[in-house]
């Protein structure tokens, strides 16, 4: 059995070390919303963010989260609404198939964390790893300058909630 | 936006394979009782059979085509909602079930005549023809560019004004006005000479009793509220924050998880297979041999996934290892040859003598081109899931074409089509992909071989291997010029013809010209790739021409539109699209802008691609694009159709090759099959004509010209000319920076 905390709920769970993140996140925990792509971190469809950064998830084995807190895309709304991101996501009409969106937004977040008014090359440097076979990176741009222009709130992972699973 | 429920489906009854649902105005009739039950609920009254109007005066579209991002079905339903004249805010729309009385009637006939414009007096006499051949077809699909033009344009906005008029009749009874006293606001029925007002509701129950008049008055484009306005697409909130269900999210209870490894080679079947290791692995459950694939059945994917790739397989010899693409070329090539010396090739345009005009002419100029295998690489990789039990089948997965599934799994396990049951999910892409059943069918057979609930889930290694390629395709050219230059003959032979039927076609006005095609089949198999047929022909069609206008010295722009005499649509769209990019205005060093002009699907797409090569590096900076769809239903949709039809367009063009290697696909994963990243994405500006003429598609008009475009602009800014897809294979270096792994 092994811990993982995942958008401020911990679940117990009993799975293989080596089994990565990504397919722990959506069969047992049961969050969908990050995708499998590639399998090889060549796409970007399954990034999350283990403490803040980044990370590919189709390629981390869950022997290597730990402690560390993962957040994925249905973690970064909260009480007060969806994520700047995500609202500017909505208001560029950004999405076409939305597939990879889930990877693209979390890649988006944490540039806008670590650079909140990114240059192209910035973008051009931390988007580089998520494709989009709709092609929609001008619209991808057009959101992260959105938030970078305006007010933008971080979303601040906790640990508070436990829930059990098989 | 609901997908289809069970409920519907339990409260549904059989439907009669007579019903007819899609256009009241060409099919005149009233179909609605044997459908009422699979769309309405409580408190509803089904209007006629794209439409729902419930007590509340919510409006509900009834919208026959899937959802891939092309956001066919917000569009769609502005266009019966403008018809109805209903208030949006009161409009939703669910997507319709995979049963045969959706079975895309107006895609069918738009392709099976291959021209939108049926003369009016025409349609009565073709309708019941067309309905039985769609029928026979199973077509309730997603492609062609066809949503607008057809289901929307024949059906939709005839749906809506029948709705419409149906409701007006209505109230005209029960109020005892005449009809032509009453008019339509928002939503409700207004008598302006008592100054009454009542909600659609009011009347809906008594409307959905009348027959749907055949011909019902559509608005004119003076009158339209809802269509030409930028709506936000209903699909995209879920997009945003992980709430969206695509196939692959699909969970029953009970479920289990499936890997599965084809025949690397086209055709070969299992010969051998030891599995004693796979079975002893941690969570699988079962080893399913389906003949021409292995699959693991496992308590998790990554489980089933691990396992497969211990199992050894042995496949069976297909006499196709010195298959590679030098040999699949190499026999285009011999094909055509042999063919065209029997004088037994396939004529497409025969105009003039050809012959005659070589003899006659100042010069004589000829070009080969060619182009690979294309893979989809669509971003969620094929999947279904599958629950077979007591002869019957229920799948869930992401389809173009629902019912053509539904009748291709039915095959499969030897059960009848109403035995199957499809629930379709958002698409993580289609552009033809998920026109093929391959991964529900397999999934169905392992859920019947293992007797539970089955999820398969294709690797992306297998996804890129086993797809439905865009073919390969090599095309010759030969063009005679006069002493001035004007091309006066067009000879173009080419291997294999597939749709739109008017794909190698040319718009320009050359007095002789021959268009044929020879036979080459190959062992790969291919199918719908965006844009069809366009992708090869645009490529070729648009790099000739421009070959003539440099030798003939002239402007490629100017030599286009000197030969466009016929088409003042065309004219508009070229004229736009230099005037948009600058076209008089030379470029800087190692800088270049190409040119295209192509029409497909009904729309007319012009292209200016600018690049800088800098020692050999290229860049492409920017893409101009003038869009003429006859009217954009969604300005901001048929923008962002432009912008992904072009960067789809121009992954292929850079980098885009699937080769064969033994029989079998050498590629695997986006590392050698690469996509168009950020960094080397251009600035795409849009700029759409509404000239009004028939209304055309958006999904992937965008996506032929953005090759031609590209290479003219190589040739412009290098001197050398691409006539071989993708341009990696040239001396360039299409490099992008590497990820930092993180």
């Amino acid at each position: 059995m092994m811990k993982l905390s995942v958008n401020g709920q911990t679940h117990t769970l009993d799975v293989d070390p080596e089994t990565p993140l990504l397919w722990v996140i959506r069969e047992n925990v049961g969050l969908t919303g990050t995708k499998f792509g590639c399998g090889i971190a060549q796409c970007g469809a399954c990034t999350v963010h283990i403490d803040g950064k980044p990370v590919r998830s189709c390629v981390t084995p869950i022997s290597a989260v730990g402690n560390s807190e993962v957040t994925t895309i249905e973690g970064l709304a909260d009480e007060s609404g969806l994520h700047p991101v995500q609202q500017a996501w909505i208001a560029e009409q950004v999405p076409q198939c939305g597939y990879c969106q889930s990877g693209q937004i979390m890649s988006a977040v944490a540039l806008l964390r670590d650079s909140p008014d990114p240059t192209d090359a910035e973008i051009d440097a931390a988007m580089q790893g998520n494709v989009c076979r709709c092609g929609m990176y001008q619209r991808i741009k057009r959101g992260i300058k959105r938030v970078a222009s305006g007010e933008v709130q971080f979303f601040d992972p906790k640990s508070d909630i436990e829930v059990q699973h098989g | 936006m609901g997908k289809w429920t069970r409920r519907g489906f339990i409260g549904a009854g059989v439907i009669g394979g007579s019903v007819l649902v899609i256009g009241v105005a060409i099919r005149p009739g009233h179909r609605t009782p044997g459908l009422a039950g699979y769309v309405t609920g409580e408190g509803e009254n089904l209007i006629n059979a794209w439409v729902k109007i419930d007590e509340n005066n919510k409006v509900t579209a009834i919208v026959p085509h899937s959802e891939m991002g092309q956001g066919a079905q917000t569009a769609l339903t502005q266009m019966l909602a403008d018809e109805l004249d209903a208030r949006w805010e009161d409009v939703s729309f669910i997507e319709a079930p995979a049963e045969d009385g959706y079975a895309n009637y107006a895609m069918g006939k738009g392709y099976i005549l291959g021209d939108m414009h049926i003369p009016k007096a025409l349609v009565g006499t073709v309708d019941g023809v067309f309905m039985q051949v769609t029928n026979a077809i199973h077509l309730q699909i997603t492609g062609g560019s066809a949503s607008i033009r057809t289901t929307g344009v024949y059906g939709m906005r005839v749906a809506g004004a029948a709705a419409r008029e149906m409701l007006i009749t209505t109230a005209a009874r029960s109020w005892d006005v005449k009809a032509s006293e009453l008019s339509t606001e928002d939503g409700m029925i207004v008598h302006k000479a008592s100054d009454r007002k009542e909600p659609y509701a009011t009347f809906a129950a008594a409307a959905g009793m009348l027959t749907p008049p055949s011909v019902p008055t559509l608005k004119t484009p003076e009158q339209f509220k809802i269509m030409g306005e930028d709506k936000p697409r209903f699909d995209i909130p879920a997009k945003v924050d992980g709430s969206a269900s695509f196939g692959i999210d699909a969970v029953v209870d009970g479920m289990r998880y499936a890997a599965i490894s084809a025949a690397p080679v086209f055709g070969a079947r299992v010969q051998s297979f030891d599995a004693s290791k796979a079975k002893s692995m941690a969570g699988v459950t079962d080893v399913v041999d389906l003949g021409d694939a292995i699959s693991v059945v496992a308590n998790g994917y990554f489980q089933a996934s691990r396992a497969l790739a211990s199992i050894d397989i042995t496949w069976t010899e297909t006499g196709l290892k010195s298959m590679d693409s030098k040999a699949i070329f190499a026999q285009f090539q011999n094909d055509m040859a042999q063919a065209n010396g029997k004088g037994d090739t396939h004529t497409d345009v025969k105009k003039g003598d050809v012959e005659r005009a070589y003899k006659g002419a100042a010069r004589v100029i000829e070009r080969q081109y060619q182009v690979p295998y294309l893979a989809h690489t669509c971003m969620e990789p094929m999947n279904a899931l599958a629950r077979f039990a007591d002869g019957k089948c229920e799948i869930w997965t992401g389809t173009q074409n629902p019912l053509g599934f539904k009748h291709e799994v039915a095959v499969a396990l030897e059960i009848p089509p109403e035995n199957v049951s499809i629930t379709n999910h958002f698409m993580g892409g289609g552009f033809g992909r998920r026109s093929n059943s391959d991964a529900a069918v397999q999934a169905a057979k392992i859920s019947k071989a293992v007797g539970a609930p089955v999820k398969l889930i294709w690797s992306r290694e297998e996804d890129v291997r086993h797809d439905h390629y865009r073919p390969a395709v090599a095309s010759n050219f030969k063009a005679a010029l006069d002493e001035k230059g004007l091309p006066v003959a067009w000879e173009n032979l080419f291997v294999d013809k597939h749709e739109p039927a008017e794909a190698p076609h040319v718009p320009y006005a050359i007095d002789n010209q021959l268009i044929h095609f020879a036979d080459s089949p190959t062992h790969i198999p291919f199918g719908p790739w965006r844009s069809v047929d366009h992708s090869q022909h645009g490529f070729f069609t648009e790099s000739f021409i421009d070959e003539l206008a440099y030798e003939a010295k002239v402007d490629p722009y100017q030599f286009r539109r000197d030969l466009l005499g016929n088409h003042p649509r065309h004219i508009k769209v070229l004229d736009l699209v230099a005037e948009k990019a600058n076209w008089q205005q030379a470029l800087g060093k190692n800088r270049g802008r190409g040119i295209s002009l192509q029409q497909s699907f009904g729309t007319l797409v012009g292209e200016v691609v600018e690049v800088t090569v800098t020692d050999g590096k290229i860049k492409v900076d920017r893409v101009v694009v003038a869009v003429d769809p006859g009217f954009a239903v969604s300005p901001d949709g048929l923008k962002a159709q432009m912008e992904s039809g072009v960067i789809y367009g121009l992954s292929a063009a850079l980098y885009g090759e699937i080769s064969i290697d033994r029989g079998q696909v050498v590629q695997s994963n986006f590392h050698d099959y690469r996509a168009v990243r950020m960094s080397d994405a251009p600035k795409i500006e849009t700029y759409i004509i509404n000239s009004m003429e028939s209304w055309g598609g958006a999904g992937e008009p965008g996506t032929p010209g953005t090759a031609p475009a590209l290479a003219n602009a190589i040739f412009a800014a290098t001197g050398t000319r691409v006539r071989e897809l993708p341009v990696s294979k040239y001396e360039f270096d299409v490099d992008f920076v590497e990820e930092n792994e993180v």
